[in-house]
């Protein structure tokens, strides 16, 4: 579910590193380096990549239109292809039948059925549209902090993964003991003591 | 700073922890929110609470749900040892109402719904309704990061074990 809609699941982040060079620029560069590629009529089963908030299928970061206001506003989009067992099954079968009708063998090796498997499964994920997620993204540089819209531990990751190679900075999610780490301004003698914290216990 | 898996686990305690505490100050101190947010007017229990009771070899998971759900089941189940993994939680301030899951293990926060913004009908309100959703966003998590805060430094200081543990463990022991 993303930014506007009327329920959101959030994951907070603490950016604490900082850019390399100009930020709207580098920033730029690195959405448009890591922008979302389109794998319809291709054989690859998942693509990811950024794209525009405003507009997720037509990715565009021209004019700095992820900008607004104080905030770098863009999406994660992760495309993934499916191809049902039973139906590569049923292709699988039919291609190797027709492999022994045209040799006139009885039989295929194991190394024979398998390039026909990876034949027939790049054959349908050519033909089997993809099915895309958006992920919103919020990123405020000055304070050091990003929102990823979604709660999913797969896209979390991700979302951390493309941020480190797209931005060169980490996207630390903020958990626990993170949080108590790196932004909730304890002293050095309260960090002492959170590194030795032990479970409490509120029963007898 | 440890790894970041290894302190995930290390101290999923604390957020479970911090939840449970939560409940206890809603039922025993509401004025007690207006320090993190002065137009707090409220925060309540929404529709959900978890629990979970690790014991040596099993793991007990425990939901209580509904509207108008009694809680003393809840209270019931901290008697044994649980504490609260998860709260849906209804947070008032000036005239707003936010709605939201908190989890404890990671802080996530979940189907958060806020006050209604403005609509969007032309594609120039779009810039304005972002910068509004944001803002309405940041009331709830900045009030859960405050939260968060006061609870760690009460949790690393003398006043946890001298004055919190004997309260929750009296409100906790409150419903037979």
């Amino acid at each position: 579910m993303g930014l506007l809609s009327p329920s959101v699941t959030v994951a907070r982040y603490a950016i604490q590193e900082k850019i390399d060079g100009p930020i709207i620029e580098t920033v730029h560069n690195a959405l448009c380096k890591q922008s979302f590629q389109e794998i319809e009529n291709r054989s690859e089963s998942k693509s990811l990549g950024w794209t525009s908030f405003e507009t997720p299928f037509k990715p565009n970061f021209e004019d700095s239109s992820f900008l607004v206001g104080a905030y770098m506003v863009f999406a994660l989009r992760i495309d993934k292809k499916t191809v049902p067992p039973k139906l590569l099954k049923k292709h699988y079968s039919l291609a190797v039948e027709k492999k022994l009708a045209d040799t006139g063998r009885e039989y295929l090796s194991r190394n024979e059925k398998e390039i026909i498997r990876e034949h027939v499964l790049n054959n349908l994920l050519i033909r089997i549209p993809a099915v895309p997620d958006i992920y919103d993204v919020i990123w405020n540089y000055e304070e050091s902090y990003a929102w990823f819209f979604s709660g999913t531990k797969a896209a979390n990751e991700e979302f951390e993964s493309l941020f480190l190679k797209s931005f060169k900075i980490s996207a630390i999610r903020l958990f626990p003991y993170t949080e108590a780490d790196l932004v909730a301004n304890l002293s050095d003698s309260e960090q002492d003591l959170l590194q030795n914290l032990q479970p409490a216990r509120f029963v007898s | 700073m440890l790894d970041i898996a290894v302190s995930y686990n290390r101290y999923k305690f604390l957020g479970n922890e911090f939840l449970t505490w939560l409940w206890f100050m809603i039922e025993n101190d509401q004025t007690f929110f207006t320090k993190i947010d002065i137009e707090c007017t409220a925060l309540e229990i929404g529709d959900k609470i978890s629990f979970e009771n690790r014991k040596k070899e099993s793991l007990e998971v425990v939901s209580i749900k509904g509207d108008h759900a009694g809680w003393e089941e809840g209270k019931l189940s901290l008697q044994k040892g649980s504490l609260v993994t998860e709260l849906n939680l209804l947070y008032h301030s000036g005239p707003g109402k936010w709605r939201f899951s908190l989890k404890g293990e990671n802080l996530g926060i979940g189907n958060l719904k806020t006050p209604e913004g403005g609509r969007v009908e032309t594609k120039e309100d779009l810039e304005g309704a972002i910068l509004e959703k944001i803002f309405l966003l940041d009331k709830a998590i900045s009030f859960i990061q405050g939260l968060f805060r006061r609870f760690l430094k009460l949790r690393v200081s003398p006043q946890w074990q001298a004055d919190s543990i004997p309260m929750m463990k009296e409100w906790i022991n409150s419903t037979k």
